[in-house]
């Protein structure tokens, strides 16, 4: 029994909750973006964590690479990733939902090859360091304000981290009630009654497209903040798709759902580190990427709507 | 709104939609301004070169792209989890091979039976349920992600994450006429891969059970209303895409030299360009559009680093998307 235990004192330190409230928010910005295009739009968008690199890289590269400024680098790399989703929605999002899949998909995948392999501009492999001074002196002053520990560095982030959130849940939840958020559940509905009534559809899923995109750049931001150094592997397709199974924990069509599942799924991720089980950390790494799988299949076979989400909000079509 | 309309079917029977000579003659003229780009670029021996090796990727993506092509068409499903059946294959022969002792050719047939069998295992377990049930695209796309992990960090669990290799010579090569050079290894992956693609050409013009499948893929409904037993042709389009993915996972994993579990969702990418390509649910336009995809890859290595050879293949892809949806390979068909 005593190789099946959870050793319980890692869940008792504050830095593990620090770093997991710090994940958490970044994962729930992210997915977000996937809310409003799932379940609010209906557009079938699989390569949310190309925003997130566009988003991330783009600071890092303006800051290092062209000296700006941080702070006028982070609105600047948010309109590149709207741009990069209009470029991409233009063509695709008139097509039916399995090209635009197929299509985000691939996106998102280039964009790890393209910063893989521009090496002269992102660092390839070696990654980029040096985006965050800014943010460390602030930093620095806000740990020494509010009197903290050195192994509480993080906490200032964590509350930067968990404002955006506020600050994006709240912007998202008000578009989610207003006629613009009104129009695009129409879309979902039915995309053929939008445009009987002379409404543009495709206008209307390209806009909610570029919104993911913003969204998710801002996740990018807090992610480099996070790991202070930036390298492809941080922007794997698996980031999408543990995104997509706090998505569906937290229910089809709710943002405070996005939160919830966000919580609960990292938690169960990040638990798993400290599973005293006889296995190696590669095969207990391959168990989480094993799980995340298997939440995707029973959720969506038992309760398509997710977890937590209203049947009637999810109306479910071929 | 706009004159585009993608939900609208193109060119119905009686209304074929005829392209002008002079579209003919510029498609002709833009083929010939390809050639002498690539001869300016690389020459002629490093085009024949570049030629040879895209033959060899290209044969393996059709074998690939041919089987996702057919279960997208017959069940509206993109399987997610076609790249990591080519994965399935490779470990499935190296556990047959290394592992079980047997020679690599009756390893790689384990293979392929066992990818074919994983194939209709998981019809049977998720997908026909499901279709019962009435699942919506968003429920099927997910699943299929989830099966695509289940299955490459099952692989990965089990074999662990180091690159392993089948046993097959990748030293030796052969010179052939001009100056080329191909690997006897890859030299027999494009021969078996041409051979099996040619057997697939006639099974599925001339038997039965092929017609079958392609009307299945063509439309449902209609094939159904014909007498086309569904459930039972599903079934063998299922063991027909696995075996094929189980050979291309076998073969790729010969010509690379060595792979990891990560080595099927990375083609992945090129099969979806090749199905995009060939015309979403259509068997030769897969076939077609994977050889294409394999030299166009290859041909750019001519221009480009060869780092960027997947990019290229989204370019395609994309291209396709922005300019010719239905494909270019598979006639007209709906959107």
């Amino acid at each position: 029994m005593t190789t099946l235990a959870v050793s319980l004192s890692a869940f008792g330190r504050p830095e593990f909750w620090i770093g997991v409230g710090i994940l958490v928010a970044i994962y729930a910005i992210l997915t977000l973006g996937l809310q409003l295009n799932i379940g609010y739009t209906g557009i079938y968008n699989f390569g949310q964590v190309g925003f997130m690199a566009v988003g991330a890289y783009a600071m890092a590269v303006l800051v290092v690479e062209a000296g700006w400024s941080f702070w006028a680098s982070l609105p600047a790399a948010t309109l590149i990733a709207v741009a990069f989703a209009v470029l991409l929605g233009l063509p695709t999002l008139r097509l039916r939902t399995h090209y635009f899949a197929i299509a985000t998909i691939a996106f998102a995948e280039i964009v790890r090859y393209v910063i893989q392999n521009a090496d002269g501009l992102t660092g390839g492999s070696q990654g980029v360091l040096g985006f965050e001074i800014a943010w460390q002196t602030i930093a620095l002053s806000l740990q020494a304000d509010l009197g903290l520990a050195p192994e509480l560095a993080l906490v200032p982030l964590l509350i930067v981290a968990w404002v955006t959130l506020a600050v994006l849940f709240a912007v998202l939840l008000a578009l989610g009630r207003s006629p613009w958020g009104r129009m695009l559940r129409a879309v979902r509905e039915d995309e053929d009654a939008v445009r009987a009534l002379g409404k543009n559809a495709y206008a209307y899923k390209l806009q909610s497209f570029a919104v993911a995109g913003a969204v998710g750049a801002v996740s990018g931001y807090l992610l480099a903040l996070y790991l202070s150094f930036l390298s492809p592997d941080a922007f794997l397709a698996s980031v999408t798709f543990i995104s997509f199974a706090m998505l569906i924990v937290g229910g089809l069509g709710s943002f405070p759902g996005v939160v919830v599942g966000a919580f609960i799924v990292q938690v169960v991720l990040e638990g798993t580190r400290y599973l005293q089980l006889p296995l190696t950390d590669h095969q207990v790494a391959s168990l989480r990427y094993i799980l995340i799988g298997l939440v995707l299949i029973l959720v969506m076979a038992l309760r398509p709507q997710g977890i937590l989400g209203r049947r009637q909000e999810m109306v479910l079509r071929g | 709104m706009t004159g585009r309309q993608p939900a609208v079917s193109v060119g119905r029977p009686g209304l074929p939609a005829r392209r002008g000579a002079l579209a003919r003659h510029r498609g002709a003229a833009a083929a010939v301004a390809a050639a002498a780009a690539l001869l300016a670029a690389g020459g002629l021996v490093d085009v024949a070169q570049a030629t040879v090796n895209g033959l060899t990727a290209g044969a393996i993506f059709a074998l690939g792209a041919v089987g996702l092509s057919l279960v997208y068409g017959s069940l509206r499903l993109i399987n997610f989890a076609h790249g990591d059946f080519l994965t399935f294959g490779a470990y499935a022969a190296l556990l047959a091979n290394a592992g079980l002792g047997l020679p690599l050719v009756a390893a790689a047939l384990v293979a392929l039976a066992a990818t074919a069998l994983l194939g209709v295992g998981m019809e049977l377990a998720m997908w026909r349920p499901m279709r019962a049930r009435g699942a919506g695209a968003l429920q099927l796309i997910l699943m299929a992600i989830g099966l695509a992990f289940v299955v490459r960090y099952a692989i990965a669990f089990v074999a662990g994450p180091e690159p392993r290799r089948l046993g097959v010579d990748v030293t030796s090569s052969y010179d052939l006429p001009g100056g080329l050079r191909i690997g006897q290894t890859e030299l027999w992956v494009t021969v078996i891969a041409f051979a099996v693609l040619a057997a697939v050409v006639v099974l599925l013009r001339s038997s039965s059970l092929g017609k079958q499948m392609r009307a299945l893929s063509d439309d449902v409904d209609l094939a159904e209303t014909t007498g086309v037993d569904t459930g039972r042709v599903i079934i063998v389009i299922w063991a027909f895409a696995g075996v094929l993915a189980g050979l291309a996972g076998v073969l790729y994993a010969s010509a690379l030299g060595s792979f990891d579990p990560n080595v099927g969702f990375i083609i992945l990418l090129s099969l979806f360009a090749a199905v995009i390509l060939g015309g979403m649910g259509s068997a030769y336009g897969a076939l077609l559009g994977g050889v294409t995809i394999g030299l166009v890859q290859e041909w750019s290595t001519l221009f480009i680093d060869v780092r960027w050879k997947l990019v290229v293949g989204f370019a395609v892809l994309v291209a396709v998307l922005t300019l010719r949806p239905e494909g270019f390979f598979g006639g007209e068909r709906r959107l």
